[in-house]
């Protein structure tokens, strides 16, 4: 156990320094990073002092050793826009987008598995029908039209709900409903198939056979089994429901970690771009080493190896 | 219900198809004529049945070519990514020496990332236009080509046609373009039909948040951003070009899925 988490620490390692070197020569290919980030209307001496006092005018090697060695300390250097420290602005606006990628997760799992469950157990009937259209829908709708038509319909129209901000528990109602939309789809989609996987072996016959109640066989002998598949999905999803946090907290004004990476990528503002891939790599790492142990847990026979 | 999502899928990609190429032949409008004096009117005024913008643009002319180019980008970006995911796949299984793996680990670094994130990053970093939220997109979705296809193979070299063929003195270079790439097509099929919708409904996104194919190109992303500012007075705005990439992810989806059960029942993507 213990070389399994040193290795995967070691990988999770490897991956975050990979993900910043990339973006860093990414950054550095498109151009001089301070006439992006500019305005049209500045002077050419500012420019140049600029670039000297954040270092642009060194070498390429020594720009990226130094740019290694302030990440290995976390440190990604100073917003160009705002004047302070990017890690500590991208780090400020994680607790709203882990809130809001929180509610939306939970209020996945449960809609998403009973539906999927209900769905494979009542196969074939009105029920899975009426399941299998909504997550077909649910699949193709993108969540910024379905927010801007919920905005219409629950704000502008009825007035029941704010267009957007943060403070109450009615703000959270339309992102969390929007963010979990199509990854429930998903996960009511892929449960639903497990499940009916799992209902055609013969411990579950078995099951039957020796009068367990329909609800013991479901619940302990089926949902167990059908899991794995499930909470894999689910571990990729939460990686990519921070993706899909990037659109919603642009939508609904939600001041998280996405809406803060979309402004800076607007205003070229690099350090705050940087800082923030470094947060969401380790942040997804960190979800896919949990869903490891989950694993094991689901599953004796799986054995956590380097 | 397989049969009617199935021919649901067919009738809905064909509509919008038909509806891209016939574009500028069903347009009452032409999709960039302004007309100040006729703006922001509702659907099912007289000469415009969805309506016009804010600046009096038709608007089903601009929904109509909207598709175009949705469909444009779609096409574009799944066949890049294909052929050269896949060509890297094909090689990555085939050769299994160090560079193999080294990319391999590169594209589970990759997609360590979120896709949407990962593209809109690329797309602020090369530049905005439809040329590069093309290449944007592409830079971020061939990994999962490469990632199938290498699976794929390593599983069918093993097969026993392919040992024999091999034991008989097949050159390597014809053993994988005879006999390995067939097998391997119907997975990039599959792949390709399933990744299409969210190209094109990433290409939406990325444009809706400014980045991507810019104003007054009528690309429903960009459409539907101005839309926004005017949900409070025109709903229709937001309302239709929303509709039509939904309708058209729903159809390329329902397709999609007819196309693994067909061809390849047992791949998860």
């Amino acid at each position: 156990m213990r070389a399994y988490l040193l290795s995967r620490l070691a990988q999770t390692v490897l991956v975050v320094f990979l993900s910043l070197s990339a973006v860093f020569v990414m950054v550095r290919l498109s151009g001089d990073p301070v006439l992006l980030f500019m305005p049209m209307d500045i002077q050419a001496k500012d420019v140049n002092e600029f670039r000297e006092r954040l270092g642009f005018n060194d070498p390429l090697p020594l720009q990226y050793a130094r740019f290694v060695g302030g990440a290995a300390r976390g440190d990604f250097g100073e917003s160009l826009r705002y004047r302070r420290d990017a890690l500590d602005l991208v780090l400020g606006r994680l607790p709203a987008t882990l809130l809001l990628a929180a509610t939306s997760w939970l209020l996945t799992m449960g809609v998403a598995v009973p539906l999927g469950v209900l769905s494979a157990v009542h196969r074939n009937t009105l029920l899975d029908h009426a399941g299998t259209v909504a997550t077909v829908l649910g699949q193709a709708t993108p969540g910024f039209w379905l927010g801007l038509m919920l905005i219409y319909v629950f704000s502008v129209k009825l007035r029941w709900l704010p267009t957007g901000g943060t403070g109450t528990p009615a703000h959270l109602v339309m992102p969390s409903i929007v963010l979990a939309a199509f990854f429930a789809a998903r996960i009511a989609r892929l449960t639903r198939s497990a499940v009916l996987d799992v209902l055609n072996e013969e411990y579950i016959l078995t099951a039957r056979a020796k009068g367990l109640g329909e609800a013991r066989v479901i619940g302990k002998h089926t949902l167990r089994n059908s899991a794995i598949p499930i909470v894999t999905l689910a571990g990729l999803e939460a990686g990519q429901i921070l993706g899909g946090a990037v659109i919603t907290e642009t939508i609904f004004a939600w001041p998280g970690l996405g809406r803060l990476t979309v402004q800076a990528l607007l205003n070229r503002d690099f350090p705050i771009v940087i800082a923030a891939v470094f947060v969401i790599s380790v942040t997804y790492t960190l979800i896919n080493l949990a869903i490891d142990f989950l694993y094991a847990w689901l599953d004796p026979r799986v054995r956590l190896r380097p | 219900m397989n049969h009617l999502k199935a021919w649901l899928g067919i009738g809905l990609t064909a509509a919008v198809v038909a509806a891209a190429v016939a574009a500028p032949w069903l347009s009452p409008h032409d999709p960039l004529a302004t007309d100040f004096a006729a703006s922001l009117r509702p659907p099912g005024a007289p000469g415009h049945p969805l309506g016009t913008d804010q600046l009096g643009r038709d608007l089903l002319a601009r929904v109509l070519h909207g598709a175009r180019l949705a469909l444009l980008i779609g096409v574009c970006t799944v066949v890049i990514t294909a052929v050269g995911g896949g060509a890297l796949g094909l090689v990555a299984g085939f050769v299994e020496r160090w560079p193999a793996a080294v990319l391999m680990r590169l594209a589970d670094v990759q997609l360590s990332f979120p896709f949407i994130l990962l593209a809109m990053t690329i797309n602020a970093i090369v530049g905005l236009g439809l040329r590069n939220i093309i290449l944007s997109l592409s830079a971020a979705g061939w990994v999962v080509y490469a990632r199938v296809v290498r699976g794929e193979v390593l599983s069918v070299k093993q097969r026993d046609f392919v040992q024999a063929a091999a034991a008989l003195g097949m050159s390597r270079v014809r053993l994988l373009l005879r006999h390995v790439l067939p097998n391997v097509a119907p997975s990039v099929i599959v792949v390709a039909s399933l990744q299409f919708s969210s190209f094109i409904v990433a290409e939406a996104a990325i444009s809706f948040l400014g980045f991507g194919v810019q104003p007054p190109t009528p690309a429903w992303g960009s459409m539907l951003s101005e839309g926004r500012d005017f949900l409070y007075v025109a709903w229709w705005l937001a309302a239709f070009p929303g509709a039509a990439l939904t309708l058209t992810a729903l159809g390329v989806n329902l397709l999609g899925d007819w196309l693994r059960d067909t061809l390849d029942p047992k791949l998860r993507v």
